[in-house]
């Protein structure tokens, strides 16, 4: 009882300083974590690059984010699958189709992963994949312009939450649904048929090696529980993708309670080279259904939306060898292959231990049909055939694993807060840090890769309450980055981040940075209402449609007169941006545009649609701070009555008679 | 805990008005084990269930077995939880020296797991309570609940009352709850 008497000590001492604190300063900053030299650590001084971009999901934003690693400084949002006022993302005429569905237009979504293409099994910095969690979506980024250049929709699937996972090669992207949902002819159903009736759907969606053009090549139908998240084979295990299942339950109501009855849930293992075979055999049964496919024409600077209506699905139930299931405690959430791939390390997030399976052994089970039964027809591996072994004791509620290039796993522990440095093969814990609070994901800089850069581990936290000066009930997020170079990992940076991040990536900034694209080639822009060149700007009238072919240059736009437009009339401002210049982009706004204004990138051509709601004059201007006259970069567009008769025409730089009479 | 005095101690002594220079010695000066959510300053937000337990009287050795399995900080984190308290009165039913014991530093997995036992992650109210449903527990053990005309238990532990936390719920229970021996 001594010791209990030294603790209550403790506790009047720290609540009499507590109390002492709150009266004399107000701002008082959280427990600090950092050793002395973490400043330095992670410091870039002033006109210094970063080693790593970090490519971070937005979350419930439906973008991501760039940030710079050590220091933690975001350079730019990269509007995805959510409008973005900023830039016209998801409002000007081209890239509305990128937004497109077989749902219509979906202006939002949740993105929660990123995958950065590897080339045998190693970032080769192309491409950055991100999913839609809501309305089931894959997106393509080209890290060439950070832009978003590709969004396919996934038929068949209530929501697209384990994905955008990929193989070693870029082979496949993966997208299973997180909502098993009744398909096909019988959708009306009631909800308690979930068992005979909700399927779950995973697609593997193929990427072209040459210019990363996505196809779902085929889905697989499986039972209806919830898939997490997955990851593929890699090195001997390349071939396999591995997906965490939980709610096997099969549970439609109270998940909170109903999802977690068993102590056990499922990783599936799934030998998508089977699938292959499968297919050439003529095997697949091709489904009619209805999706979107979104691509960007960088040439026509222009987003085009093909509604297709038709996959190909394989059922494993009867082809027998295409999947399998695996015992894994509880509500398993990470599923994550280690660089060898020999390993993969199930989380389940309710549980207080983390299984290791051995791809050896998965292999051997399967050959030597050590199944405890069947799960809707799917084999079942017995779960200690599969296991490497278990981490004992690591904390509470493992969620996520990333891996550096020395044997060592780190786990993310979002009831405990903490992460866990653990040896892959001996399964001893090596070190544990708190984080700053709950946290979500993690990751290192080439951590799911067959060649880990290490260096870092980032956590994305989901709780922020101190960590930063307060800003009423809602803060910014919280991201830690811990230096992971020793034997103990080290906090050396809070930084807020954008959005919700939930999973991130970073890469080397040698393998970005050199291809960054700087400007669009003039002569290459083949957008159809693009003026290449003043001479080559006008205005035309096609109906009640209104087309000006713009230009922008510093500092001004032409035409910057323009008459003859009447009420009823829809305008659309094509704004070619006639800089050859690198990070000279101008804006466009127009007084009473109901969408947004548009940033154009040198060499670029948008479009902005107007309907003008009144007559009179209205000004438009550029928005993005161009030139010391970017302020005179501005024009006026005059709205007549219906039935004038004022003459169409358009100007910059033409002084006219004053004339008198509102009526001219 | 120390550390979080000693800290707190350290900035009294510097006083508010730190420049950078004192804020970094001050970083300096504290140990890699910083607070956790439960040294958050707030008094407006409701309790957590942590703080239910430290407030009431009838637990003061559940909250000691809580610090000895650094258990605090969890329990404070978002969860959601249901957590079965037992009382002080619980735990002397418990054979003498039992919870010294446990305590001890050596003991820490041990005490863990019983308290891993304690807790359900996932937020379990009185009227989704099933006689004869089962829960399966942090330590992945399952305990059984009973619902008989509207009188609640978890395995032998009657359900005193209960306290609805920020971040869960709260069951007082009038015995430690013992997961099943797997040997």
């Amino acid at each position: 009882m001594e010791k209990k008497t030294v603790y209550s000590l403790m506790v009047v001492v720290a609540l009499i300083a507590t109390v002492s604190l709150l009266q004399m300063c107000k701002p008082q900053a959280p427990s600090s974590v950092t050793g002395g030299d973490a400043a330095i650590k992670a410091y870039v001084p002033p006109g210094k690059y970063d080693e790593f971009y970090n490519i971070v999901s937005g979350g419930f934003n439906g973008q991501m984010s760039v940030y710079g690693l050590p220091s933690g400084r975001l350079f730019r949002i990269i509007p995805v699958f959510s409008q973005f006022p900023e830039n016209g993302w998801g409002y000007s005429e081209e890239t509305k189709p990128m937004l497109n569905t077989s749902h219509g237009f979906i202006p939002w979504d949740d993105l929660h992963h990123i995958a950065l293409s590897t080339t045998k099994g190693e970032h080769d910095g192309r491409w950055a994949f991100g999913n839609a969690n809501n309305t089931p979506r894959v997106a393509r980024v080209d890290l060439k312009t950070f832009k978003t250049v590709e969004i396919l929709e996934l038929p068949n699937s209530g929501g697209n939450h384990s994905s955008p996972f990929i193989t070693e090669n870029t082979e496949y992207v993966v997208a299973g649904t997180r909502f098993s949902v009744p398909v096909g002819d019988k959708t009306d159903v009631p909800i308690s048929t979930f068992k005979e009736n909700f399927k779950g759907y995973i697609s593997f969606i193929s990427v072209d090696p040459a210019n990363g053009k996505m196809k779902i090549a085929f889905q697989l139908k499986t039972p209806g529980v919830s898939f997490d998240l997955s990851r593929a084979g890699k090195g001997p295990s390349h071939g396999w993708f591995f997906f965490s299942c939980y709610n096997t339950e099969q549970a439609y109501t109270l998940l909170e309670v109903n999802a977690s009855q068993k102590d056990k849930d499922f990783i599936m293992a799934v030998n998508w080279k089977k699938a292959e075979e499968y297919i050439a055999a003529g095997k697949g049964q091709k489904v009619k259904t209805k999706y979107a496919h979104n691509t960007w024409d960088e040439s026509t600077h222009t987003g085009v939306s093909n509604i297709m209506d038709e996959v190909l699905q394989l059922d494993p139930a009867e082809l027998k060898d295409i999947i399998y299931f695996i015992p894994c405690p509880k509500s398993p959430h990470g599923c994550d292959t280690d660089p060898t791939g020999e390993y993969i390390v199930g989380s389940g997030k309710l549980a207080a231990l983390i299984p290791v399976f051995s791809f050896t052994k998965i292999q051997q089970a399967i050959a030597n049909k050590e199944f405890e039964g069947e799960f809707a027809g799917i084999p079942v591996i017995k779960y200690e055939a599969a296991l490497h072994g278990e981490v004992k004791k690591p904390g509470l509620g493992p969620l996520h694993t990333e891996f550096d290039a020395n044997g060592n796993a780190y786990t993310s522990f979002f009831v405990s807060s903490e992460i866990v440095k653990w040896n892959v093969k001996s399964l001893q814990v090596l070190d544990r840090v708190p984080t700053y609070y709950s946290i979500g994901h993690l990751s290192v800089p080439g951590g799911p890769t067959t060649k880990p850069h290490g260096k870092y581990v980032v956590a994305y936290n989901k709780i922020t309450k101190d960590r930063y000066l307060p800003t009423g009930p809602e803060l910014t997020q919280s991201a830690q980055l811990y230096d992971i170079s020793g034997d103990k990992m080290k906090l050396i940076l809070d930084f807020p981040t954008t959005g919700e991040p939930h999973y991130a990536e970073s890469i080397p900034a040698s393998l970005i940075m050199p291809n960054s694209t700087k400007i669009y080639k003039l002569e290459e822009n083949k957008h159809p209402y693009a003026a290449l060149g003043e001479s080559n700007a006008k205005v035309e009238r096609k109906g009640n449609q209104v087309h000006v072919y713009m230009t922008a240059i510093r500092s001004h736009l032409t035409p910057d007169n323009i008459e003859g437009v009447k009420l009823g009339d829809e305008v659309y401002f094509h704004i070619t941006n006639l800089e050859q210049d690198w990070d000279v982009p101008h804006g466009f706004a127009v007084k009473g545009a109901a969408n947004a204004e548009i940033l154009i990138m040198p060499g670029e051509t948008c479009t902005l649609k107007w309907k003008p709601l009144s007559t009179g004059v209205f000004p438009f201007y550029c928005t993005d701070f161009c030139s010391a006259l970017h302020q005179e970069m501005q024009g006026y567009i005059r709205i007549s009555a219906p039935g004038s008769n004022v003459p169409l025409k358009f100007s910059t730089g033409k002084i006219e008679e004053a004339v008198a009479g509102a009526a001219q | 805990m120390k550390a979080i005095s000693v800290l707190l101690c350290l900035t009294l002594l510097m006083g508010c008005a730190q420049p950078a220079k004192d804020a970094s010695t001050s970083t300096e000066a504290a140990t890699p084990e910083g607070g956790g959510q439960s040294s958050v300053n707030d008094d407006v937000s409701q309790m957590d269930v942590v703080k239910i337990a430290v407030n009431s009287k009838d637990h003061t050795t559940l909250v000691a077995a809580l610090k000895a399995a650094e258990y605090v900080d969890a329990l404070s984190n978002a969860g959601p939880f249901t957590v079965f308290a037992p009382t002080n009165a619980a735990f002397d039913k418990l054979p003498k020296g039992t919870v010294e014991t446990l305590t001890q530093p050596e003991n820490k997995d041990k005490l863990r797991t019983i308290l891993e036992y304690h807790v359900f992650v996932g937020v379990l109210t009185e009227n989704m309570i099933r006689d004869g449903m089962t829960l399966n527990q942090v330590s992945l053990d399952n305990v059984t609940l009973h619902n008989q005309g509207g009188k609640l238990s978890v395995n032998n532990a009657n359900i005193l009352g209960s306290a609805r936390g920020s971040n869960g719920i709260v069951y007082i229970i009038d015995e430690v709850l013992l997961p099943p021996d797997k040997k």
